[in-house]
């Protein structure tokens, strides 16, 4: 089972490379069970989308 | 033909000066240094004087100047890549080290849980919260912050910056986790909890 620590490297690292399939499962389990890390993939993601409408 | 005429009489320098005050803030969050943003907003004005009969109009005029200004940024922050000293980048790398851990019990769950941030997407429209953003950015170590800036504004991909910096894939990556930790933490903090006591 991942650690929150390793999920939220793992959650970064998912914006910049594919993840293979077992670390795509270890996420999907954590996910399951933790809020606080649904939570910051949902930060994660909102970071990416605000950058990109910085120029508006 | 005529409407080409149009276009860019539309795009007169004095039309273009008013972009001025937005690319330079723009320039700024990416190079954090007023004479090295000015510069770069000044070639990027007259390159779009130059060329203003590309402009096809299908895009707004900002967003065609901010592409351009994109790729003065990009230019230098090639430069600058190939200046510094990589000892610098090191030695960022190296005392960013577990910078983060400290968020996280030794057992690896989160010291304190991030909470849900309340409908995030109607900040965008928020002038304060650019700022409080801006200031955010500004917080991250330089190389970290060119890293971040060239995959999230310029749009490279991770093995594109590697090339440019010079770093290897794991370090590429490694410095994108501690500029988005060090955002969130810092949004998180002076915007969406307002929890700067509790730490």
């Amino acid at each position: 089972m991942l650690t929150c620590n390793e999920v939220s490297k793992l959650v970064s690292q998912s914006l910049d490379r594919r993840l293979n399939l077992v670390e795509w499962a270890g996420l999907r389990m954590h996910f399951l069970l933790c809020e606080g890390c649904r939570h910051f993939r949902k930060q994660m993601a909102f970071i990416r989308r605000a950058c990109q409408h910085y120029p508006d | 033909m005529v409407n080409n005429q149009t276009k860019s009489s539309d795009l007169s320098a004095i039309a273009l000066e008013e972009y001025r005050p937005y690319l330079l803030r723009y320039a700024l969050l990416q190079l954090r240094d007023n004479a090295l943003a000015e510069d770069a907003v000044q070639e990027t004005l007259l390159a779009a004087l130059e060329s203003r009969t590309t402009f096809s109009g299908k895009s707004s005029a900002k967003t065609w100047l901010t592409g351009i200004l994109k790729h003065k940024v990009l230019d230098i922050f090639r430069k600058q890549a190939k200046e510094a000293k990589q000892v610098t980048l090191e030695a960022e790398l190296e005392s960013g080290a577990g910078d983060f851990d400290s968020l996280f019990q030794p057992d690896g769950h989160w010291e304190t849980w991030p909470q849900a941030w309340a409908d995030p997407f109607k900040n965008l429209e928020n002038k304060r919260f650019w700022e409080i953003f801006e200031i955010c950015a500004k917080l991250m170590p330089a190389n970290t912050a060119r890293v971040f800036m060239m995959r999230e504004f310029l749009g490279l991909s991770a093995k594109e910056i590697c090339k440019e910096m010079q770093i290897t894939a794991t370090n590429c990556w490694v410095m994108l986790y501690r500029a988005r930790m060090s955002l969130r933490l810092c949004l998180e903090q002076n915007w969406f909890g307002g929890k700067l006591e509790r730490r």
